[in-house]
């Protein structure tokens, strides 16, 4: 067989036995891997609404989010899964509010591909923490190289601006997307 | 050693051996060198990744056996990247869907065993030029090797820096731990120490056999 038809062959045999392989695999994993997502997510909303006991699920105008109530039935804060663009690809998180908006009780990095050790490390406690009690209103900002001064701004993390920008940025337009549906 | 006519001279249990000490992938090849102080945080997590490699090896290094004979010279590595690519992909939606809080701890390093120079390094040098059974052994006992030195770095870096030995508490209240060893210096450090023990050994069984 001329050598250059086998190479092809041989090649586009073992690529497709590959992806034959791997799409049944995928096919098997795919919900479970779906059920574990839910299942950080459902539990995030614990860790950004610390008070919360139990939440309810409310969509309004195609936006989901979730009331969140402590044991007497008192809505505590709100829980709202948002998602955007990072540097890499999509981020998604899950942010605690104050009921009337105003403030973020805090934040929680559900999934990211952002470049390990740099971006990446949007997910670890330090940066997330930073979301604890700050202001929302005009807009939650980031400053670079200095420690953050006003109640609305956090400090991105050095050589991840865009990611920083991004989780801000998500933050913000998520925040204001709900203000006009709730308000 | 090879004999005249090119084959291995190592029996069978040799072949599977050689991966624990003679071979020793990380402390001998210093091959997998990334994941190896990037994972060792503590014991379980140097099992997975371990365990991991078993997997992938040994599935790689027996297809790339079998197929030995009707892969073409010239493309051969990008199929042993394609069949490596297809077991660590499958490694990683196991990982994912089964065991997310591991999957989450070894984060990129599972999806970059692709290329992991051991893994490749054994297809090329190995199981492209062997039996399939010899290629077996090979690969099984070079990710034993692998797995047994992940498992003893990071369980030394896990007793001196957080003071658990797979998650259990040992060494008691009068120790402070040294939490360097969670990170990069700590693992380089650890395993030089590790590397030069293996070479002291060595050197005094060499001596020992002298007499």
């Amino acid at each position: 067989m001329n050598r250059r038809l086998k190479m092809i062959l041989i090649l586009t045999l073992f690529a497709s036995v590959s992806g034959g392989i791997l799409s049944l695999v995928y096919l098997f994993s795919s919900p479970l891997i779906e059920a574990n997502l839910l299942e950080e997510r459902n539990k995030s909303i614990f860790e950004v609404v610390p008070a919360a006991k139990e939440y309810e699920e409310k969509i309004l105008d195609d936006i989901t989010y979730f009331e969140c109530k402590d044991e007497s039935g008192t809505i505590v804060g709100i829980a709202l899964p948002t998602q955007g663009n990072g540097y890499q690809g999509i981020i998604k998180l899950m942010v605690g509010l104050t009921p009337d908006l105003d403030r973020i009780m805090g934040i929680k990095v559900l999934e990211q591909v952002e470049t390990p050790g740099l971006g990446g490390r949007i997910s670890e406690e330090g940066f997330q923490a930073q979301f604890r009690d700050i202001a929302t209103k005009p807009a939650v900002e980031y400053v670079k190289n200095q420690e953050p001064e006003k109640d609305t701004e956090i400090k991105a993390i050095t050589g991840a601006t865009i990611s920083s920008r991004s989780v801000v940025a998500i933050i913000n337009k998520n925040i204001q997307r709900l203000g006009d549906v709730i308000q | 050693m090879p004999n005249m006519d090119g084959t291995n001279k190592v029996g069978a249990f040799g072949e599977f051996i050689k991966g624990f000490w003679k071979e020793n992938p990380i402390l001998v090849m210093l091959l997998g060198m990334c994941p190896t102080l990037a994972v060792t945080t503590s014991a379980i997590n140097g099992l997975t990744m371990g365990l991991a490699v078993l997997f992938v090896l040994t599935g790689s290094s027996l297809i790339v056996s079998v197929v030995r004979n009707i892969v073409p010279k010239q493309v051969r590595i990008p199929t042993f990247i394609v069949i490596i690519a297809t077991f660590v992909t499958m490694v990683d939606l196991f990982l994912k869907a089964f065991l997310l809080d591991l999957s989450k701890a070894l984060g990129p390093f599972i999806p970059l065993i692709v290329v992991n120079c051991i893994i490749l390094g054994r297809a090329e040098a190995f199981a492209s030029k062997n039996t399939v059974w010899r290629s077996l052994l090979d690969a099984i006992g070079v990710s034993l090797g692998f797995t047994v030195t992940l498992v003893f770095l990071g369980g030394i870096r896990e007793i001196l820096g957080m003071k658990t030995f797979f998650g259990k508490s040992v060494l008691g209240e009068g120790f402070d731990p040294w939490v360097i060893m969670l990170l990069p210096p700590g693992a380089f450090i650890t395993l030089g120490f590790m590397l030069g023990a293996k070479n002291l050994i060595d050197r005094k069984m060499k001596e020992k056999k002298k007499e």
